[in-house]
């Protein structure tokens, strides 16, 4: 397998509504940046990649065809990549792909969604001719799941409040994040509505506009501070089957695993520095955190509780902010690979985490049921 | 590149209505078929393409995997493009030489709505969706512009739909007539007999590399080149008589270094022939769409991943050598990928 390197990486500022731009201006927005930082421009790509959430988002069908011309596709492969909200995460792998395979040198990877030209919650919950809807949205959806880890680990109710003051904090030091919110602490997450019992307002991500996209590079092409691919994995399981554990899937559980084997890591919580993993209701951190093997199970809400995945923790995650602070659907995954690798680049700015070396990128989607994680570092693996 | 090859081919037997078959239920049987055929029952990677839009609800994907008994969890992806695609992403990922095996499905319902209008919502959503350019409007933009016999056109209607008729998995559709009647317009210049049957359907193809695709099969389809290429989504920035990125993708892939026994080719229309065969660059003796090709069943998303498959059966049968199949996407071939497969 060829080694594969991010060398660009490029994002949106993330904002309810990007009025100023038209769906192919805010992509190519995303694109530019990551060819600067990279150093190049379009004539050095040899092949895209495009990843986003479900075309009813924007009611675009298939829009890499749109596309095409204002990401300077024209003459070149161009692929569009849809695995519900893990996306993000597949698109990067999609484009890694590529340079592994030995096909191309150069990939350009690009996410997004322009939720303002669209009502995600809608889109979420049409139902297929067969089946039932319950019209309620991802929310609903993962809700249920969340009281089950409660009930089982015995969290006590306070763990999601703190992770959704954490991560906003942390969106305060990112220039790009939508959420930034002064002066939040515990006391106004808790004072926002129930939604979906026990996701409170300020415990959800917002819906965002934005775009994120990276370049891609073989091993002999890099040009500026590569990080370097140390392993890639995607897993599936079913949405119904019975027995299906949706606290904590297996699906999740075989993907860190497959992707810890390919970059040596034996123990994640000493071994990576700083994770970017999808937590789109807050809770979903100390569920993750277990089924990611940075603890055991029943003890994810202890590491959150002790302050670990703050910025200045030992495991800090999600020290961009998280989905919590920026959701453009498509882009959430993306989002999370690219920081990853700006935090082994040493090129996040205010929310850098010290002497980063090894990063995971992490996505989930479907019901809890799709999962795409990397993990770049900073030397050649 | 590592030799990698196309070793098993399943598809539905397509339907110009809905059965009432539920995409899973029309995935399932053609996954069984390749499961049996090659004996295996667990792959290194599984790659799918489908459309939303056809079923109009999100995701629909998500309720595919419930056909592939994805349990334990399995390496897989999803591409928003016809199943050809899912074929490119699964042959890349082989190259990495880490696994051998790939299966690589394709579906589609087209009979649960109006192809015609849906398709509208793939062109810019500002400028162009709004004025209503519709799949046959656009699709006969391009026959002008091709400004083909009229007399060429019928006889590849024709030829398709005869061939269709001896395809078991095809339609059986009526002969084009030879009247200049306006009422046989769908949009002139196309007559109702050039567009293609709306049609549901499915497809399956396994592929493996290195010993494995000799192990699993006696003739392995090996996939000697396979490139795509998209061009300008702005049809005033085509030329459309001319396909660039067929003739591009062709090039890349190798498909003038040697006979092309076969080439069965993704067009709907029966211009998008003569342009596709002027691209490619294929000899007059090449045999065009022996299966009936779309013209004869449609299967959007499947339509594609079907023509390497018919490509492949070719070689799998021991009846060809050398054969190409194609598959396109976007209004008027804006995106075209070319495979070259050898016995």
């Amino acid at each position: 397998m060829n080694r594969c390197a991010v060398i660009g990486v490029g994002q949106t500022h993330y904002t309810t509504k990007r009025r100023d731009v038209s769906i192919a201006g805010l992509v190519r927005e995303a694109a530019l940046r990551a060819l600067e930082d990279a150093g190049l421009t379009f004539k050095d790509i040899d092949a895209v990649v495009i990843g986003k959430a479900p075309d009813l988002f924007e009611g675009v069908m298939m829009p890499e065809a749109y596309l095409a011309d204002a990401l300077g596709a024209a003459g070149k492969p161009m692929m569009r990549v849809h695995t519900a909200g893990s996306v993000g995460g597949s698109t990067a792998l999609v484009g890694a792909s590529l340079i592994q395979g030995g096909v191309h040198d150069r990939v350009l990877v690009v996410a997004f969604e322009k939720q303002s030209e669209s009502n995600a919650t809608w889109a979420l919950s049409t139902h297929l001719p067969f089946n039932a809807s319950l019209v309620v949205g991802a929310g609903g959806y993962f809700a249920p799941h969340i009281r089950e880890y409660m009930r089982r680990s015995g969290a006590p109710g306070h763990i999601g409040t703190l992770v959704a003051v954490k991560d906003r904090l942390n969106a305060l030091k990112n220039p790009y994040a939508h959420l930034k919110i002064p002066g939040i602490d515990q006391k106004m997450v808790e004072s926002t509505p129930m939604l979906w019992e026990p996701i409170r307002y300020l415990e959800t991500c917002p819906s965002s506009d934005g775009a994120c996209a990276m370049v891609l590079s073989s091993e002999s092409k890099v040009t500026g501070t590569p990080a370097w691919v140390h392993g890639t994995a995607m897993r599936s399981e079913p949405i119904f089957r019975a027995a299906r554990d949706t606290v904590s899937p297996q699906a999740g559980k075989d993907c860190a695993a497959d992707v810890y084997r390919q970059a040596g890591i034996a123990d994640p919580r000493r071994q990576i520095d700083v994770a970017e993993t999808y937590v789109p209701f807050s809770w979903y951190e100390p569920m993750w955190l277990e089924n990611l093997g940075f603890a055991a199970d029943g003890e994810g809400w202890k590491l959150t509780e002790s302050g670990a995945t703050a910025l200045d923790g030992d495991i800090p995650w999600n020290a961009s902010g998280g989905v919590l602070s920026s959701n453009p659907i498509g882009a959430s995954g993306l989002i999370r690979f690219a920081e990853a690798a700006l935090q082994v680049r040493g090129l996040a700015g205010e929310h850098q985490v010290d002497g980063a070396r090894m990063a995971l990128g992490h996505a989930y989607g479907g019901g809890a049921q799709f999962f795409a994680m990397w993990i770049v570092g900073r030397e050649r693996p | 590149m590592r030799d990698v090859a196309i070793v098993a081919f399943a598809q539905t037997q397509h339907t110009d209505h809905d059965t009432g078959a539920t995409e899973p239920e029309l995935i399932l049987p053609v996954i069984n078929e390749v499961k049996e055929r090659t004996g295996l029952k667990r792959f290194g990677f599984t790659c799918s393409g489908s459309c939303d839009y056809l079923a109009g609800a999100p995701f629909s994907f998500v309720s595919a995997l419930d056909a592939l008994a994805a349990w334990p969890p399995i390496s897989e992806s999803h591409v928003e493009m016809d199943g050809a695609w899912a074929l490119y992403e699964a042959w890349v990922r082989l190259q990495h030489g880490d696994i051998d095996s790939a299966l690589v499905y394709g579906f589609g319902k087209s009979s649960l709505g109006d192809l015609r209008t849906i398709m509208t919502i793939q062109l810019d959503p500002y400028y162009l969706a709004p004025l209503g350019l519709d799949l046959l409007s656009y699709a006969a933009l391009q026959a002008g512009a091709v400004g083909a016999d009229r007399k060429e056109l019928d006889e590849i209607v024709r030829r398709s739909r005869a061939d269709g008729r001896s395809n078991p998995y095809a339609l059986d559709l009526p002969d084009p007539d030879d009247s200049e009647d306006s009422d046989g317009f769908a949009v002139q210049p196309l007559k109702k007999t050039d567009v293609p049957p709306i049609t549901d359907g499915a497809a399956a193809i396994v592929l493996a590399a290195g010993d494995l695709a000799r192990e699993l099969c006696s003739n392995p389809a090996y996939i000697r080149g396979i490139a795509h290429r998209i061009e300008p989504h702005y049809l005033g920035m085509r030329d459309l008589a001319l396909s660039a990125s067929a003739a591009d993708a062709a090039r890349a892939a190798g498909v003038g270094k040697g006979p092309v026994e076969v080439a069965e080719l993704h067009a709907q229309f029966p211009h998008e022939e003569i342009v596709l065969r002027r691209a490619l660059e294929l000899p007059g003796d090449t045999v065009i769409n022996p299966s009936g090709g779309p013209l004869a069943a449609n299967p959007v998303m499947a339509t594609g991943l079907i023509r390497i498959g018919e490509a492949a059966r070719r070689i799998l049968d021991g009846d060809a050598s050398r054969t190409v199949g194609h598959a396109a996407g976007g209004p008027c071939l804006q995106h075209n990928l070319v495979t070259v497969l050898e016995a």
